[in-house]
Order: C-alpha cells, then sequence, then structure tokens
C-alpha cells in the first residue's frame, strides 16, 4: 500500500509494533478517520456559530449571546437539539436515496478534507493528483443534493436540486480552470509539493497579474459552488422554503448544513494552499517551529472564510439567467484569456521569484 | 468596449458594496440596535414612532379632547374601536349636545394601522409607547379609554 499515512510518526510505529503490518494499517486509517470526523463536526459546529457572529455584527446585532460564555456552546446547542428530532419524510419520497443523499454530501465532503497540508507532515493522504481529487470529490456532493431534491418528492426540493445541478455545473468550469491556472505556475498537482513551490513567494505574489484574476475567478466560483449567498437560488428561503433540504429534518439536515460549511471551509482551504502559501508563514517568520503551520493555515483559511461571508452579507440574490450570464459569458472567456497569459508569464520567466 | 466597461463597473460596484456593509461590520460594537429585553427592563425606552396602543391623554383637571363626532369608529377597517355616546343638557350652554359615554377600544382586535388617529379631527387619541401588552385573558384588553369623570374640554368644539 503506497498510501502515506504521515500525521505522526510515534502513533505509526506504535500500531505498527503491537499489530501485524495489515491491521496496522487499517487501524491507523479507522483512527485518523475518527480523529478527523471529530476535528471537523465540531469545527464546522463553530463555522456556523462564526457565520452568525459576524452576520450579527453586518447587521449592526449582537448575535447569539446567552447559551454559555459570549454564546460560545450556542451551535452545541443546535446540534443536541437536531440530534433528539424526530426523523420525518414525505410518504411518496423514494426512502432508500432519501435517507443516501445527506450521507453523500457530507462524506464527499469530509473525504476532500483529507488531503490537504495543515502543516508540514500534517497530511492524511498525500496523494500526486490532489488538486485533481478535490475537483472530482467536490463534484460528486453535487449527486447528493440532486438526488435528496429528486427523492423528497416536493417540487420545491426538485426545484432547487435542479438549480442547484444548473449552477454547480456551470461553476466546476471555473473553478477548475482557475485551479488549472494555478497548476500551470505550480507545476505540480500534489498539494504538498504546491506548497513547497510557494517557499520562493505565495502564488499569488509569483503569478501577480494573471494570480490575482484567478484568484478573484476562484473566489466567485467557488462561493457559487458551495450555494451560498449570492448564489444560495438553491436554498432561496423566499422562493423555495428551504430548497433541496425542504423536506429533511433532525440530523439529516443537520448533515446538509454541517455540510455546506465544510464546503465553505474547504474552498477557502483550496484557496490558502493554491494562492497563499498553505501553512507557509509570511516572510519565513516561524519557518523553525513546523507546528505553527496549523496556525497560518487556519489563520489564512479563516480569512477567506470572512471574505465569503462578507459576500453573504452584502450582495443580493442572482436570478438564475444573471447566474449563467455571469459563468458564461464572463468568467469563462476571462478564464481562457487568463490560462493564455498565465503561460506566457510562465514561458517567458516574468514570475516574481525571492 | 462595453463588455470590459461592464466588468470594471461591475467589480467597482460590488466593492463599494462591500466597503459600505465592511464599514458597518466595523463600527457594530458600538452601535448594536439590539435591546437585551428583559435586562434592561428598567431603562429601555420605546422610539416616538412606536405604535404600542392607543391611547386618550387626560389633562390635569380630568378632561380629554373627544368630542363624540366617531369619525375614528368609522375610520376602523376591522372594528376595534366603539364609541358609546348620548345627548345630554349642557350645563353651561343649557343646550342640548352628543357627549360620549364610553370611548371603547379592543386592543386585541387592533392591527396597530393608525387610521384612527389620522381621523380624529381634534387630536383627542394618539400612540403610546408602551410595549408589555400581555395579560393572562383577553377580556382585559378591551379598554375605555376615557376615565371615569372625565369631561370633554371647554372650546373644542368650535
Ligand atoms: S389603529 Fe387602526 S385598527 Fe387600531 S383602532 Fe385605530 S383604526 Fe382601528
Ligand atoms: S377620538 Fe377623535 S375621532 Fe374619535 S370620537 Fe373622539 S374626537 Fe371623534
Amino acid at each position: 500500500m503506497n498510501i502515506t499515512l504521515s500525521i505522526t510518526k510515534n502513533i505509526h510505529n506504535w500500531l505498527f509494533s503491537i499489530m501485524p503490518e495489515g491491521i496496522a494499517s487499517i487501524a491507523e486509517m479507522v483512527l485518523i478517520a475518527v480523529v478527523y470526523l471529530a476535528i471537523f463536526a465540531v469545527a464546522g459546529l463553530y463555522l456556523v456559530l462564526l457565520e452568525r457572529k459576524v452576520a450579527a455584527w453586518f447587521q449592526l446585532r449582537i448575535g447569539p449571546n446567552r447559551v454559555g460564555y459570549w454564546g460560545l456552546l450556542q451551535t452545541m446547542a443546535d446540534a443536541l437539539k437536531l440530534v433528539s428530532k424526530e426523523l420525518t419524510g414525505t410518504v411518496k419520497a423514494d426512502k432508500f436515496l432519501y435517507n443516501l443523499a445527506p450521507y453523500f454530501v457530507i462524506v464527499t465532503a469530509l473525504m476532500a478534507l483529507a488531503v490537504f497540508p495543515f502543516t508540514q507532515e500534517f497530511q492524511a493522504f498525500d496523494i500526486n493528483i490532489g488538486v485533481l481529487f478535490l475537483l472530482a470529490i467536490s463534484s460528486i456532493g453535487v449527486i447528493g443534493i440532486l438526488l435528496g431534491g429528486w427523492s423528497s418528492n416536493n417540487k420545491f426540493a426538485l426545484i432547487g436540486a435542479m438549480r442547484s445541478g444548473v449552477q454547480t455545473i456551470s461553476y466546476e468550469l471555473s473553478v477548475g480552470l482557475s485551479i488549472l491556472t494555478m497548476v500551470l505556475i505550480s507545476g505540480s498537482l500534489q498539494l504538498s509539493e504546491i506548497v513547497e513551490v510557494q517557499k520562493n513567494g505565495w502564488l499569488i505574489v509569483q503569478g501577480h497579474i494573471p494570480a490575482v484574476i484567478a484568484f478573484m475567478i476562484f473566489m466567485i466560483a467557488g462561493t457559487a459552488e458551495t450555494n451560498r449567498a449570492p448564489f444560495d437560488l438553491v436554498e432561496a428561503e423566499s422562493e423555495l422554503g428551504a430548497g433541496f433540504h425542504t423536506e429533511y429534518s433532525g440530523m439529516k439536515f443537520a448533515y446538509f448544513f454541517l455540510a455546506e460549511f465544510i464546503n465553505m471551509f474547504i474552498i477557502a482551504a483550496i484557496g490558502t494552499t493554491l494562492f497563499f502559501g498553505g501553512w507557509l508563514s509570511p516572510f519565513g517568520i516561524t519557518e523553525s517551529i513546523p507546528w505553527l503551520g496549523v496556525f497560518w493555515f487556519v489563520g489564512k483559511t479563516l480569512i477567506l472564510v470572512f471574505l465569503m461571508m462578507w459576500f453573504r452579507w452584502t450582495f443580493p440574490r442572482l436570478r438564475i439567467d444573471q447566474l449563467l450570464t455571469l459563468e458564461w459569458k464572463y468568467l469563462l472567456p476571462l478564464n481562457l484569456l487568463n490560462i493564455v497569459l498565465m503561460a506566457l508569464i510562465v514561458w517567458l520567466n516574468l514570475t516574481i521569484q525571492f | 468596449m462595453s463588455y470590459f466597461g461592464n466588468i470594471y463597473r461591475g467589480i467597482k460596484t460590488l466593492l463599494t458594496g462591500m466597503s459600505v456593509t465592511g464599514k458597518y461590520f466595523l463600527t457594530s460594537r458600538k452601535g448594536a440596535i439590539t435591546q437585551q429585553y428583559p435586562d434592561n427592563r428598567d431603562t429601555l425606552k420605546m422610539f416616538d414612532r412606536f405604535r404600542g396602543e392607543v391611547v386618550m391623554p387626560h389633562d390635569e383637571v380630568n378632561e380629554h379632547r373627544c368630542t363624540g363626532c366617531q369619525k375614528c369608529e368609522i375610520a376602523c377597517p376591522n372594528g376595534s374601536i366603539e364609541i358609546i355616546w348620548d345627548r345630554q343638557v349642557d350645563p353651561e350652554t343649557g343646550k342640548k349636545k352628543k357627549m360620549i359615554d364610553q370611548h371603547i377600544y379592543h386592543l386585541g382586535m387592533c392591527t396597530m394601522c393608525g387610521l384612527c388617529i389620522e381621523a380624529c379631527p381634534t387630536d383627542a387619541i394618539k400612540w403610546a409607547q408602551n410595549f408589555e401588552n400581555s395579560v393572562y385573558d383577553r377580556s382585559y384588553l378591551t379598554k375605555v379609554l376615557n376615565k371615569p369623570g372625565s369631561k370633554v374640554k371647554a372650546g373644542i368644539e368650535d
């Protein structure tokens, strides 16, 4: 098995010393999966809290401040409430697909997290086609949404799901192409390699103009990919109830909800890794302390997450034709031009290296 | 070229919008408009334009300005106001004249539309800013606005 599980060498060695090799590697994978699951379930909940606080500040409100100090336990309480709620469904729903859909969404979201290098050596799955894997995984999520909308036998859910299909398929293209632009300059699809390249300056600096354009396109398309406002026609509350998850309740609803926030984190994390140097500290100030990389990585990611929240609480929702106009008439041609520009810059060696 | 002009304008307006909300975000700690209600119950004061309920102000000598013209009763779209009136002999002039007996106001039916207050020719009724209007029985919501023993202020009808 040539999977590199390189999170902590000690546990690795210890496991292999007490068990035969096959069982040990399986145990290790399970262990890592459980750790990731626990960390990101809690992180997702706190992202929800952050979103609510940030939304409140944008709207001159206070936000949740009753449960726990400063409202810190609010989303925990919400999650507990959701766990204890009854799971309802429609009578003529396609029960199998209906129950399957939330798992599609949450599992793909969690799978995508595996490939991110949080800091040196802290990466569950250092695959050599990491970027491709991310793109592939993130487009499976939409199947969950389509299934959920289709199988719940509700017209709002179906409309929401169809919109989601249109939107994700269109914007997947822009995400892919803007990532491709960055792959041109980094010269690798492996995420740890991409971070390595950025030791001579973050890619957004190295690639200057086309990198900045690519970053803007990536942020727009990424926001659309996660179905957040201003691209939230999928669950447009004022038109569709709750869109594709109208018929879901309790924990299944929570899966969709959590997946949305984890997806937001993923888009921000891709942005961090591809444009802002991943876990590298600015100007290498903490290069000697590798574990601080986690801090830098999470910090940069949260800044990008904040940017997406800023979008959400500023811009009004797009109509479906505006959405498609933006993608096919503006983002896509610009993106193709941008790739040519980036190729020229890499070819003529005009990148800025420190 | 208008294609690139559109892109430029688009980005510019988006950034303008983001700077507006960004400013709000930065100043939000100072000017949050949220009232943490039960905590600040003693100090909470409602805005002047808040519509709590319709009241009829009385002055020190227990006189109000309502002539019993019933315009408010007619103006009210859902019949929240009932006026019980009478023709009585005015003690000063000795003539018979219309006077209110009871100005009955059903707070439970009122939609706070304000039409009665607009309609009143003598400004006899106005908005109060109280907001703790919940009671245990809806019959408490039917109120008589003129105080017992009150009478109309002299000279209002002229
Ligand atoms: S505010 Fe409107 S509903 Fe209420 S009593 Fe006056 S006219 Fe009727
Ligand atoms: S409250 Fe005003 S409108 Fe209503 S009966 Fe009295 S004077 Fe007329």
